[in-house]
């Protein structure tokens, strides 16, 4: 599955590195590195990372095999709030 | 042109997307989103789909990400066609149409350039081609240099000290690679935040064991019997020895495409209204070409009116979006790009954020924490207003100053904050480097009335 971070949006709140660490992992306080293309395996935990971040910074595709696209964001410019 | 042209345009028109990265893409699924329904096509120089930029320097580097998989994923389908692998060489105004290097024409009704930027190359073309000289911008890029770096050189020099020249450098010290980077100003990171938060980004680099080297420039690459770098000749005389050089001296604008087009663009970019309709030669707004992304230069409401040219992301993604929009819509429904300018970075294990303009602030307090300590926010001001704010390690509060700028804050600031330390209660010039001079980092050209003039109330957008 591909997925990208807003990283404008995300505050650091590991939501993602503690529900998804092989695919997220905090890299000092606050940055956040991530992997942009997430093994098959990592399905269900991916799915939860988008779902419980605070700040929906995180989108992603191909979590389902009906296509449909899944974001934690609203379809807007980063910078509506 | 029919009586209810936009109408014809959504059901049936041809739309062309020249620049397939994250602008292209955000702006084609935007058009979907919007109805359009007509042919959509997008051209792209390099053989893939649009991928992300972001992790090449971070991620890749840190091993975390394969420098071949960080395509970007899709908000919804697009049904476009794609010409990958194919640059754009010409543009017909008159005609509408878009030459490509195969030497096929792609006609338009609406138009949309997201050109971006490409790395600028090292200055000497010969020693530029010397084995281990190498650019990060591209997927491509990213692959060689990983390699390089994977197979233990015994040293990597970075020419210059801008965001990307900093992140690799603090890639090459989390893999324990030697690492020299030769920056012409008096510290990294100058060119967009200042010399006073330059000189933090020094002591980041320095306490990470980077060998920094300020106020230098690079006078020559030398080479080897069989053409492979061997060594770095530097304005004061030194020499280091290096098998891998990184050139990061900013980016140049993909514009060279549309010479003689009768487009105004240029070095600077490309420049275009609030709603991104492009400005021909004559300071005339286009009404079927539009622009988006590193290569779009507009003017913002919020910072008088100057033409921002803005390598960011987010600006990507917010242009393309209103590009898009705007491109489908009649007059009264058009909307103006007014995004708030904002850019991360991530090295030595800091994350360094920003909103607003930095560079054009004459005067920095550190509001919050301590630069001593790696976590603050500063403030820049303006003719007493508040322009911008950079965080390190204190991301959650940006949000508050971004605020503070779309009000017009005063500055200096003047209300209390919480962890003010007494070097934070005065204003410090934020000693910015002369702008007439090449810098690295988000480019402001300077036009347009005084900001401190305010006229207007802003609202940012919701959409």
């Amino acid at each position: 599955m591909r997925l990208v971070v807003d990283l404008n949006k995300c505050q650091g709140y590991a939501q993602c590195a503690f529900l998804a660490p092989d695919v997220f992992a905090m890299h000092g306080e606050e940055s956040l590195i991530y992997n942009p293309h997430a093994p098959e395996e990592q399905r269900e935990r991916l799915a939860r990372a988008v779902a419980a971040c605070p700040v929906q910074a995180i989108t992603a595709d191909g979590l389902d095999s009906t296509g449909e696209r899944h974001t934690g964001s609203a379809q807007g410019a980063s910078d509506a709030r | 042109m029919p009586a209810d042209y936009m109408g014809w345009l959504r059901r049936e028109g041809r739309i062309v997307i020249v620049g397939a990265s994250l602008a292209g893409l955000r702006a084609a699924e935007t058009l979907r989103a919007e109805g359009f329904a007509g042919e959509l096509t997008l051209i792209g120089d390099e053989p893939y789909e649009p991928y992300d930029r972001p992790p090449l320097s971070k991620a890749v580097l840190l091993g975390m990400a394969s420098p071949h998989h960080t395509e970007l994923p899709h908000r919804r389908e697009i049904d476009a066609k794609w010409r990958l692998g194919v640059a754009a060489t010409g543009l017909d105004l008159a005609a509408k149409r878009v030459r490509l290097a195969d030497g096929d024409e792609v006609e338009y009704d609406r138009l949309l350039i997201a050109t971006g930027v490409r790395a600028r190359p090292w200055f000497k073309e010969e020693e530029a081609r010397l084995d281990g000289v190498c650019l990060l911008r591209t997927r491509d890029d990213a692959v060689d240099l990983y390699r390089r770096l994977k197979a233990g050189p015994r040293r990597v020099f970075v020419i210059g000290a801008g965001f990307a020249g900093s992140e690799v450098a603090s890639a090459c010290r989390e893999m324990g690679l030697p690492v020299t980077v030769a920056e012409r100003a008096g510290a990294p990171l100058v060119g967009a935040l200042g010399g006073v938060i330059g000189a933090v980004a020094s002591d980041l680099q320095l306490e990470n064991g980077v060998d920094l080297r300020t106020h230098v420039t690079v006078t020559g690459l030398e080479g080897d019997a069989v053409g492979r770098v061997r060594a770095v000749h530097l304005s004061d005389e030194s020499v280091v020895e290096a098998d891998v050089v990184v050139v990061s001296l900013g980016s140049l604008r993909n514009t060279e495409w549309l010479a003689g087009s009768g487009l105004g663009a240029g070095p600077r970019g490309i420049a275009c209204d609030a709603g991104c309709r492009a400005f021909d030669f004559r300071g005339i707004v286009t009404d079927d070409v539009f622009v988006a992304g590193d290569v779009a230069r507009s003017p913002h409401a919020l910072f008088g009116y100057q033409f921002l040219s803005l390598e960011h992301w987010g600006n990507a993604v917010a242009q393309a979006q209103t590009a898009a929009h705007n491109m489908i819509c009649h007059g009264a429904d058009r909307r103006p790009h007014l995004w708030m300018p904002a850019f991360w970075s991530s090295m030595f294990g800091v994350n360094i954020k920003s909103v607003g303009v930095p560079p054009m602030g004459e005067q920095l307090m550190i509001t919050q924490g301590s630069p001593a300590e790696r976590r603050f926010v500063g403030v820049y001001g303006y003719q007493g207003r508040m322009v911008a704010a950079v965080s390190f390690d204190n991301t959650r509060w940006l949000e508050f100053y971004q605020r503070q700028i779309e009000r017009g804050a005063p500055f200096p600031v003047e209300f209390p904050t919480t962890d003010r330390r007494p070097e934070g209660r005065q204003p410090v010039d934020a000693d910015f480097p002369d702008p007439s001079l090449p810098s690295h980092g988000p480019m402001v050209t300077l036009s347009g009335y005084s900001p401190a003039d305010q006229q207007l109330v802003f609202h940012p957008a919701r959409h």
